[in-house]
């Protein structure tokens, strides 16, 4: 199917060999690793002392047929290119991935498992991947899942390794299913004067079978982004009325890729998780809320993180993690119950045995 | 294995179930020795029907202690023998936890009980204006209990996902009694995602016991294309092009000639019998958006090379297009006295040659086959016509299928789409992966259920299982391709 690649700029390298045997090495003699691609998420998850093991050169497409949806790639490929190609072709990546910096890779795209404003309204990065080529802890390499959209044919490694932070082991390949790109897309502007307004708005919203996008509240303002066919979106706007309407909105991309001024504005900032419908809660003087309502942003001390944490876990049904601007003594991410603990200190033993991957950079310990 | 018999066994059980939801006479036995799949058969040594999920706690407690297997099973309507028995283990039914537990019309979600049937939670949510979107065609009887298994499908997955895209949490028991609730509803996962994990895993790593899945708002309208090909590839590639324009419909399915002609005979949907091909593609959304997207599919279809295309006049005609398609499984059964149902999938581009590969086989082992196809997602269901009766028929069937299967690996596709591996592809899953794969899935396996209880023998074949399919079949010549990439 060679003749189906298009000829565009991404480097062709692979080094499967070469990362192959470095992890043979590290395996045998029990030195563990720090997986980097772009390095542009290094400040997602705690540090990892560690040698360096470097994906970024690992590059190159591996099959991509439009008209399959599916696309295949090295780890290792930026995704800032991925994006330029599939978009050549009239295609994009349906769940907005956020950068963080032009070097980020597709590795670090799936590892991280972050997810730009479309998240809530067409999904994650695990509806989404279909299969991976992996470097497992004993330094072989194993394939799941596979480049077809329906596939139930052994147990869904592919979509473990998301958010998993390279601790299962390295991502040589991935395939992802990708989606058309929209022929039109806008935005409408709303007053909510306080959070708990947009809550109820947004989530009433949603009931009704218009296309959103994307959401966002911050200081008395909601904005919704539609995607869609044109008159699909023209009767939509009608609907939907509004005080504004702006063709191009640069809000989405300064929330991806968290160049927002509130981003500017705190020093240490929490995610908050929470089930979208879950009322206002958060005391504290400046929050965004994106996600139809899931997914709040809220600066909190250091000091005040573990009281937050126990309450969005007793009363939200939520998490809290430790975004940015923390330092290295609180946990990052929500420790989680004991049984499950249990099943990730199994699960990370079955494919990585020596615990040479990113030792420690999800949970103390793992 | 354990030696407990069955009365014992029994005894234990009825200490806190009540009398009759304990299964232990061989007559009322017969009814679970089989699933969808019925060409396999096992009687078990009890079947059990807990009401509650403690109930479902202290057996599971009791099997592990005893070292009992489990089979869990919901309705019964596996066509790969998920729900199969053992021999030595309990059938732990779910059928009598079938309660809605709660609809959430501001989060749009519903929280029901495993044993209530996949059309049930659309037709309980039908009054709010919502549905569940994934419909397998086994959906009036299907559980959500065995799509959660199964990682159930439907037409309109292309669109709308599997049950993995719709389901926001479940809590399981696991093989050691202690309950696990996994929970997505706030978006952003955290750690490994464990609910995907669990997702289509056959019932081994725990027993499903509540659900909470995604509501869609029903689409304002919904609307049919029927098209007429002469030729199948040309009906495949024009799937190709609509998707490559930027169109994802609801749903796209195509039937080959000898489906046509079966389900115009069952169902007279005005089929047109000569077709070489006929494809069915729905548009759903909002009226304009529906209305945007209609002719731009009909222009593709058309210049696709389709000799007709017809558009539904109304619902009842859009009812009627689907009718034929929906009802191909029994229509196909009534020109056989069997017919087996096969389901791998392929990458859409290689439809052509699989088809032709498939006819090739059919002459070869002399059964003939009717080809239905979700031709959005590329997943194949031919149906080979076969008489049971006829001694060795049955072995034929199986084998032609396998080689079917094995066809679809080396197109680079897989060889169950949506019907799970069960025993009946345990073979061919020696094929696909790898030793060192098929030892990551046991050792996945291990991390919930360390001592092998929750359905043994299941889904990931053993390396002796392996060793003896392939053996067998080199020993034949019949591995197809052994040049090729285990993919």
């Amino acid at each position: 199917m060679a003749s189906l690649i298009p000829k565009i700029s991404i480097p062709q390298v692979n080094l499967e060999d070469d990362l192959q045997s470095q992890i043979e090495l590290a395996s045998a003699n029990d030195v563990p690793v720090r997986i980097i691609g772009g390095n542009s998420k290094a400040f997602y998850g705690h540090a990892v002392d560690a040698s360096d093991i470097d994906v970024s050169r690992h590059s190159g497409i591996v099959d991509y047929d439009p008209a399959e949806l599916v696309i295949t790639l090295r780890s290792g490929c930026k995704l800032k290119e991925v994006e330029s190609l599939l978009a050549e072709k009239g295609q994009m990546l349906g769940f907005e991935p956020p950068y963080f910096g032009d070097e980020a890779t597709i590795g670090g795209m799936v590892a991280s498992g972050l997810t730009g404003p479309r998240r809530a309204f067409s999904g994650a990065i695990r509806d989404f991947i279909l299969g991976v080529k992996l470097l497992n802890g004993r330094g072989e390499i194993v394939n799941f899942g596979g480049r077809v959209i329906k596939n139930v044919a052994g147990f869904d490694v592919s979509r473990l390794m998301v958010g998993a932070l390279g601790t299962l082991g390295i991502l040589l390949e991935v395939s992802i299913r990708v989606i058309p790109i929209y022929e039109a897309e806008t935005t409408l502007m709303f007053e909510h004067a306080d959070a708990q307004a947009h809550i109820d708005w947004i989530n009433q919203k949603r009931r009704s079978p218009y296309p959103i996008s994307a959401s966002v509240w911050y200081q008395g303002q909601t904005k919704i982004r539609l995607s869609g066919s044109q008159q699909g979106l023209d009767s939509a706007c009608q609907d939907l009325g509004g005080d504004n309407k702006i063709e191009h909105d640069e809000t989405w991309s300064e929330l991806k890729e968290q160049t927002h001024s509130f981003f500017d504005q705190v020093k240490a900032i929490a995610r908050v998780s929470v089930p979208s419908i879950e009322p206002d809660f958060l005391t504290a003087e400046s929050q965004l809320i994106e996600w139809g309502g899931a997914q709040r942003w809220v600066e909190v001390s250091q000091a005040d993180l573990d009281q937050l944490r126990q309450q969005v876990v007793t009363d939200h049904r939520g998490t809290v993690c430790a975004y940015r601007g923390y330092d290295g003594h609180s946990a990052i991410f929500h420790r989680p119950t004991d049984a499950i603990m249990t099943l990730h200190r199994n699960l990370k033993s079955s494919f990585d045995p020596a615990g040479i991957f990113n030792p420690g950079r999800l949970y103390a310990g793992l | 294995m354990t030696t407990l018999t069955r009365q014992k066994l029994a005894d234990l059980f009825r200490s806190f179930l009540e009398y009759e939801s304990v299964v232990d006479q061989p007559t009322s036995l017969a009814a679970y020795e089989c699933d969808g799949l019925s060409a396999y058969r096992q009687t078990p040594l009890l079947v059990v029907l807990p009401r509650t999920i403690e109930e479902v706690q202290k057996i599971v407690l009791i099997c592990a202690e005893k070292n009992v297997p489990i089979v869990s099973r919901g309705a019964g309507t596996s066509l790969s023998g998920g729900a199969l028995p053992h021999a030595e283990g309990i059938v732990l039914s779910l059928s009598k936890m079938a309660q809605i537990l709660n609809i959430d019309v501001n989060a749009q979600s519903i929280t029901v009980q495993p044993g209530v049937r996949n059309l049930a939670v659309s037709e309980a949510v039908k009054h709010l204006g919502l549905y569940y979107a994934p419909d397998p065609s086994s959906q009036i009887a299907c559980s959500i209990g065995g799509n959660v298994a199964e990682n159930a499908g439907g037409v309109h997955c292309l669109k709308y996902g599997l049950t993995l895209h719709n389901v926001l949490g479940v809590t399981l028991v696991m093989a050691t009694g202690e309950l696990l609730v996994l929970d997505q509803q706030s978006l952003q996962s955290q750690g490994y995602d464990l609910l995907a994990l669990v997702i289509g895993s056959e019932g081994m790593l725990g027993i499903v016991v509540e659900v909470t899945l995604k509501l869609l708002p029903i689409p304002q309208c919904a609307q049919a294309l029927l098209a007429v090909f002469d030729d199948v590839e040309k009906a495949g590639n024009s799937v190709a092009s609509i998707i490559s324009g930027g169109i994802i419909p609801a749903g796209v399915e195509m039937m080959d000639n000898p489906a046509i002609r079966a389900a115009e005979a069952f169902v007279h949907a005005g089929y047109p019998v000569d077709a070489a091909a006929i494809l069915i593609c729905e548009l759903d959304g909002t009226e304009a958006e529906v209305e945007s997207q209609i002719s731009k599919v009909d222009s593709i279809l058309k210049s696709s090379g389709a000799v007709e295309t017809r558009l539904a006049k109304d619902d009842a005609e859009r009812l009627l297009f689907w009718s034929g398609r929906k009802a191909a499984f029994p229509a196909v059964g009534r020109l056989s006295p069997d017919y087996y149902c096969i389901d791998g999938t392929i990458p859409r581009k290689a439809l052509g040659a699989v088809l032709t590969e498939i006819n090739r086989l059919s002459d070869e082992y002399g059964l003939r086959i009717a080809n239905v196809f979700h031709a959005g997602d590329g997943n194949l269901h031919p149906l080979i016509l076969y008489d049971a009766n006829n001694e060795g028929e049955f072995e034929k069937t199986e084998q032609l299928g396998s080689r079917i299967l094995q066809l679809c690996i080396h197109h680079g596709g897989t060889i169950t789409g949506e019907h799970g591996v069960g025993v009946e592809k345990l073979g061919e899953m020696c094929v696909q992966f790898s030793d060192i794969e098929r030892h990551q899935f046991h050792a996945i396996r291990s991390a919930f259920d360390p001592a092998n209880i929750m359905n043994p023998g299941k889904a990931i074949p053993t390396l002796a299982r392996c060793a003896e399919f392939n053996a067998m079949h080199v020993h034949h010549g019949e591995l197809p391709h052994p040049e090729l990439d285990r993919f």
